[in-house]
């Protein structure tokens, strides 16, 4: 790969569904977070969600890993239905990847232990394998010289970025992403999400859910607003940044675009 | 234009020692521990004088003599005619014995409650919650009144054990519950070692064979973190290990022909057996329930103190909740509960002082009491008592900080 950054076109998305949500329901308590959420998502495509806070978006992608449960409504991955059976949650929990906003690195391993740590106690990968695995991502996100560091001895961005490679070292088909750059200094944002722009070109289905509108146009296929727990409106970048159709996305992105 | 030059090196002068930041912070060091020196100087020359004009001397002559007074709970050999040196010794292994088994209790009441109050059942929740707020808000020493009160007021004397129509019966035939204490069927041995067949010889063997099986199940561990390594499948260990600690044990109580000694009435009081006095156990479970309230509230707060995130982070990489307790949790809330857990240790032993409420012989009952009020050394026991508490204590300091070292967060 020559070229920095290919357009959002010329990236493969594939027929095959990787997630679809259907007529999805979550209350917290009488609060009603989310309201028929519908969304299929491809294999390969790469999908930015972004809305005003308290909208829903984290709580969403939160649900397709069960990190929250959902009560009205289907959720399927890779063709796995989301229930309360244990088995079904181990099994979607493992294919699909997240990064958290406080990237909740474990402050008591060493990267290299973080990103051991699932491979050997979940997969059962035998010690030196997953050290393999584990220092070949960590090149990749450019910090295999850290890997006996601890997380306290590392900057947010190289935190954010051994989050990313403690994903990868599950080998997940879907990496999900909430707001990856939010708690970071302008200039460590532009290393996390260059190896983000990394991940998305290798075909990698990406759910990421940023107010990062530069990354938005240049990498997805998809942008979703969300308010109040609805799904407003859905557009590829270009037509979505360009055109908003209702009048709330209009508001929101003149107000987040304005300065 | 500005330029920059070094300061000027102006010549000192003694109001530095106040206004410069450099001196001024040794300068108040300096006036403060010349302070102290003078109030120490004073108070010892104090001290002499006052001894001298009473005719008085500092010595340890009296610890050689014979106490002269009986003890009813000692660990080891023990007459009025023992030495007074004998009599502190006696107290101290029960300032110990009583401490050590206040800290097991206290710790296994302590995580029990403090990780039961964060359990998702209401009524368990609540009622922990009761605990904690009843035993900590009462003071030790009332607890100890209370449950030795209880122990010799509600407890029969051993003579409604006696008759065809008794009021009172033995546990299993074997455990007597009276006001005088708990009598419960004490070991010995029939083919061992020593004279009769039972000498210490024959409990330093036993040991000895616990802490092999511990060496055993470590090396057990290590190999099954090696197979783990290399395989990735981790092997059952569980019958294995209990195996080790169980058999061999076994085995060796066996080929010492263990023997229960039950306690039987026998004129007034019940003879034979092991007789654990009733003012130790007032003292040990007062000891235990009020600083396993204090305990469960360090657990509670080590728990709480990993945050959600770290949970929700190891669940999203598919690892089930025992392993996510076992592997990221609990190493992380450790390090919080440890240093609040010394000072609970700290506190038990000092606390185990209150021994003097109920009569229980530890070190501040006999060495700070009945040996003081006979010879008068009033200063050198105290100072003797002193240095015991603050020897022992410094130990549990010393041991759990290495502990404590061992388990800390690198952080830059």
């Amino acid at each position: 790969m020559t070229e920095a950054v290919k357009s959002p076109a010329q990236m493969t998305v594939s027929d095959e569904v990787a997630i679809s949500i259907h007529k999805m329901n979550k209350w917290y308590g009488t609060f009603h977070v989310l309201r028929d959420i519908d969304l299929t998502v491809n294999r390969g495509e790469r999908i930015v969600i972004c809305g005003p806070s308290g909208s829903g978006k984290s709580t969403l992608i939160r649900c397709i890993n069960a990190l929250e449960e959902h009560q009205k409504g289907t959720i399927e991955v890779d063709g796995t239905l989301l229930s309360s059976d244990l088995k079904n949650i181990d099994k979607i929990r493992s294919e699909v990847g997240m990064c958290f906003q406080h990237f909740n690195l474990f402050p008591h391993l060493t990267i290299l232990e973080n990103c051991t740590l699932a491979p050997i106690w979940v997969r059962k990968t035998p010690k030196k394998e997953a050290e393999e695995i584990a220092m070949h991502f960590l090149e990749k996100v450019k910090i295999p010289d850290q890997a006996d560091k601890y997380p306290g001895q590392l900057s947010g961005g190289q935190q954010q970025r051994v989050a990313i490679a403690r994903s990868l070292c599950m080998r997940p088909r879907i990496m999900l992403f909430d707001e990856p750059t939010s708690a970071l200094d302008p200039e460590m944002i532009k290393e996390v999400l260059d190896t983000m722009i990394e991940l998305a070109e290798e075909g990698m289905t990406m759910l990421c859910v940023t107010h990062e509108m530069g990354f938005a146009r240049q990498v997805a296929n998809r942008v979703i607003f969300m308010d109040q727990g609805q799904i407003v409106e859905q557009n590829e970048p270009e037509e979505f940044f360009n055109n908003p159709q209702s009048p709330r996305t209009q508001l929101f992105l003149s107000q987040i675009l304005g300065h | 234009m500005t330029t920059l030059t070094d300061p000027p090196k102006g010549a000192f002068r003694p109001s530095m020692l106040l206004y410069d930041s450099r001196y001024r912070s040794l300068t108040l060091q300096a006036i403060a521990a010349i302070v102290l020196a003078c109030c120490f100087l004073y108070l010892y020359s104090n001290l002499a004088a006052n001894l001298r004009a009473a005719g008085l001397n500092i010595s340890y002559d009296f610890l050689g003599n014979p106490a002269g007074y009986d003890i009813n709970q000692t660990l080891i050999d023990y007459t009025s005619q023992s030495t007074n040196w004998r009599a502190a010794v006696v107290g101290i292994l029960n300032t110990l014995l009583v401490a050590f088994l206040a800290c097991v209790t206290a710790t296994v009441f302590g995580v029990l409650a403090g990780v039961l109050r964060l359990s998702p059942n209401w009524l368990v929740r609540k009622l922990m919650a009761f605990y904690v707020e009843i035993f900590r808000n009462i003071p030790v020493l009332i607890w100890i009144i209370i449950i030795f009160t209880i122990m010799t007021a509600v407890l029969p004397a051993p003579s409604a054990f006696r008759g065809e129509n008794a009021s009172s019966s033995m546990l299993f035939d074997a455990v007597a519950m009276t006001n005088r204490g708990v009598y419960v069927p004490g070991p010995y041995f029939t083919r061992g070692f020593g004279a009769e067949g039972n000498g210490a010889l024959n409990w330093l063997l036993v040991i000895a064979v616990l802490v092999g099986s511990l060496i055993a199940t470590r090396m057990v561990t290590a190999s099954a973190d090696a197979k783990q390594a290399e395989t990735g499948v981790r092997p059952k260990t569980l019958w294995l290990n209990l195996g080790i600690w169980f058999v061999p044990v076994i085995v060796v109580l066996f080929a010492l022909g263990l023997t229960w000694d039950y306690p039987a009435l026998q004129g007034f009081n019940f003879q034979g057996g092991l007789k654990i006095g009733g003012p130790l156990i007032a003292l040990w479970f007062a000891l235990s329930i009020y600083t396993g309230a204090f305990i469960a509230e360090n657990v509670r707060a080590g728990i709480q103190a990993v945050s959600k995130g770290q949970t929700e982070a190891a669940a999203a990489l598919g690892l089930r909740p025992r392993r996510i307790m076992g592997l990221v949790v609990l190493p992380q809330a450790l390090r919080v509960i440890i240093p609040p857990l010394i000072s609970q240790y700290l506190n038990i032993t000092k606390n185990s002082s209150l021994a003097i409420a109920v009569g229980y012989a530890d070190i501040t009952a006999t060495l700070g009491g009945i040996t003081l009020n006979q010879t008068g050394r009033a200063i050198e026991c105290v100072l003797l008592l002193m240095l015991f508490y603050l020897v022992i204590s410094l130990l549990i300091s010393a041991f759990m900080n290495v502990y404590n070292n061992a388990m800390k967060l690198k952080e830059r």
